[in-house]
């Protein structure tokens, strides 16, 4: 009974941080679709999202406000990295693109350690402090929300893409930029559009993972770094094989720190990655579910 | 790209002598001051991995986001070897840097077969490993709590404990580094390399090995982080793993851009400015900013990156060569022929397009 409580218990933990990682790697996905831009400051998006949230709060702000508030925020911050730093870059080459999403992406660490210091900070949970017992394991309630927010985000972008005009738009920029553009497609506005979008679901990952495990200002680069692993492990363009690779790498990491040792489980996904990489560079699913959104 | 190249030996010889003055002269300058001296030393580790990583960037045409991890193995090999196996200090640098290099091999067999963004995620991926086996292998590295009593380096039986003796070794260690990427960038590997840069699958229709040199040069840069990684540990006698961290390799990156991958020079200049503006921060920030934590450098860091890469990607060693044909006179047709170049490396610094 014993084994059976701690394997409930790390599965559950796991299909949290997955869920996290879902909605992060969801953001990778469509800026990566509809950009080709790998933007490894997708992490920090999580970490203004936190924090700002956490601040709002605090102010006395009500809670569903503070979220929708530090959401719409974080989606500006999106749109102006857009703007600022990937425009006026955009016929550099791939190496110079990333560099730059690295450069945006200390200067948020920064800024963020200039604003709330090194301390890390708790958020309240969505719905109380009390916990749901299953199976002999402790499951708090802000798990369950991950899950449910990652799912209905994964829904909601799925009928935005194949229901809404807007949405098409975006997917056939996906498959052919250049026909896109031929047919009238704003390409500027879509870049910008798909920025703003990854930014507000990475600072909704952000906000569902406070109360579970705190904001910092050094928690993006984790986060971003997990999510992307999960996005190639998905194979990169492909965003429901995403969330199954978020999943994935979560339960990979849980199960790890529980049975094995905690120091390894970020060699653990990581390895998975390099794995992935080397033998199956368009990710596991590339087969079950086709290339691309 | 090199405007050496382009000047007469006369003022070659010039420069040399005029270079090797400064480095005789520099710590006379700043004799007693042992703190400008100890960032001279650092400046001199980090411009030797920054060469190496330059080398393999610039030339090769390929970014490595882990570079951070032969720094570290170089590092810690030679703490090992020489704390706890009671190997000489040189022997120890020699094993790490032999390490480094088959370490990058097995590495890079795989990793070159992947381009762009994959080839950066691989990189990253196995700095992230690497820094993991550095925090958790406790019996040889120590763990978090770091690794004390690294012996100092000794010449002729003599421990080099001051930093005067110090900076010299590291200084000739550079200027070896620098020497030795020279000769490989104007040999029959540096053309091809240019080669690779230019259009891989042009490279490669003319017969040229692209994943041998692509490795070659990953395996150099490994070398070259590694020396600097092993001097450093006996230099300040104590390492920890945060020192072998992503952060690190992303210092590292920075340097590299900084100073411009066009250059051979370019590792040396971005290493100097990154630790001289580095310094200068700490001791500014918490004038005009009372309550910004430690760290705070790195918003002005990743700016500095971003803007460099828009409005300058050919770095300081770019701009620093386009001035220095301007003040030379350079010939109307040789300047028309360096901006094409300059304007091709703008374009590719990491590769072609995708």
């Amino acid at each position: 009974m014993e084994a059976w409580s701690q394997f409930v218990q790390l599965l559950f933990s796991g299909l949290t941080v997955g869920s996290i990682y879902a909605l992060v790697a969801l953001g990778f996905v469509i800026t990566y679709s509809v950009t080709g831009i790998l933007n490894l400051a997708q992490g920090d998006f999580a970490m203004l999202g936190a924090l700002l949230c956490m601040t709002f709060v605090n102010s006395g702000m009500p809670f569903a406000l503070a979220i929708g508030l530090s959401i719409a925020a974080v989606m500006a911050i999106g749109a102006l990295f857009e703007r600022l730093a990937i425009q006026p870059a955009r016929r550099s080459s791939v190496a110079v693109l990333i560099i730059i999403t690295i450069g945006v992406s200390f200067v948020f660490r920064g800024l963020a350690l200039l604003v709330w210091g090194t301390d890390p900070y708790a958020l309240r949970p969505f719905s109380g402090h009390e916990a749901l017992h299953l199976f002999g394991a402790v499951i708090q309630w802000q798990s369950i929300w991950a899950v449910i927010i990652s799912v209905i985000s994964f829904l909601a972008l799925h009928l935005f893409l194949n229901r809404t005009s807007i949405g098409k738009a975006v997917t056939a920029c996906v498959i052919n930029p250049f026909a896109a553009r031929l047919m009238g497609i704003n390409i500027r506005k879509m870049s910008l559009g798909a920025m703003a979008v990854s930014a507000g679901l990475g600072a909704l990952a952000g906000i569902v993972i406070a109360p579970i495990s705190g904001a910092s200002y050094d928690m993006g680069m984790m986060i971003g770094l997990k999510a992307f692993i999960a996005a190639v492990v998905g194979g990169l363009t492909n965003a429901p094989a995403a969330i199954a690779g978020a999943f994935l790498v979560g339960l990979l990491e849980s199960f790890a720190e529980g049975y094995l040792s905690s120091g390894y489980k970020e060699a653990i996904s990581f390895g998975l990655l390099l794995l992935v990489l080397f033998f199956m560079p368009n990710g596991l699913f590339a087969k079950m579910t086709g290339k691309r959104v | 790209m090199e405007s050496g190249q382009r000047m007469t030996d006369g003022r070659k010889r010039w420069l040399w002598l005029v270079g090797a003055a400064v480095w005789l002269g520099l710590p006379w300058l700043v004799f007693g001051n042992n703190y400008v001296l100890s960032t001279l030393i650092l400046i001199g580790l980090y411009a030797l991995v920054s060469t190496g990583m330059t080398l393999l960037m610039g030339y090769a045409g390929q970014i490595s986001l882990g570079q951070a991890a032969f720094y570290g193995i170089g590092a810690y090999t030679s703490a090992y070897l020489t704390a706890h196996a009671g190997w000489s200090a040189w022997l120890a640098l020699a094993a790490g840097a032999a390490l480094a290099a088959l370490v990058a091999l097995v590495v890079g067999i795989p990793v070159f077969r992947l381009r762009e963004h994959y080839l950066a995620l691989a990189t990253l991926g196995f700095g992230v490993i690497m820094f993991t086996f550095f925090k958790e292998w406790k019996g040889i590295t120590g763990g978090l709590n770091g690794f004390f009593g690294i012996p100092p380096i000794r010449i002729a039986g003599i421990p080099l404990q001051s930093d005067l003796p110090f900076y010299y070794l590291v200084s000739l260690f550079v200027l070896a580094g620098v020497w030795f990427a020279r000769n490989i960038v104007r040999s029959r590997v540096g053309r091809a390399l240019r080669a690779i840069h230019g259009s891989e699958v042009a490279a490669s229709s003319l017969g040229v090995n692209i994943t041998k040199y692509k490795l070659q040069m990953f395996m150099l840069s490994a070398v070259y982080a590694s020396a600097a990684g092993s001097l450093y540990a006996h230099y300040v006698t104590f390492i920890n793993p945060d020192l072998f961290g992503i952060v690190p390799s992303i210092y590292f990156l920075i340097m590299v851009v900084i100073g411009g991958t066009g250059s051979v020079w370019g590792g040396l200049v971005g290493a100097a400015v990154y630790v001289c503006l580095g310094e200068w921060l700490k001791a500014v920030v918490p004038l005009l900013l009372p309550n910004a934590g430690g760290e705070f450098e790195i918003v002005f860091f990743g700016l500095l990156l971003v803007v460099m890469l828009i409005y300058m990607p050919n770095g300081l060693t770019g701009v620093a060569a386009k001035g220095w044909r301007r003040l030379w006179k350079a010939s109307w047709r040789q300047q028309k022929q360096t901006a094409a170049v300059d304007s091709h490396q703008a374009r590719s610094i990491g590769g072609e397009r995708g």
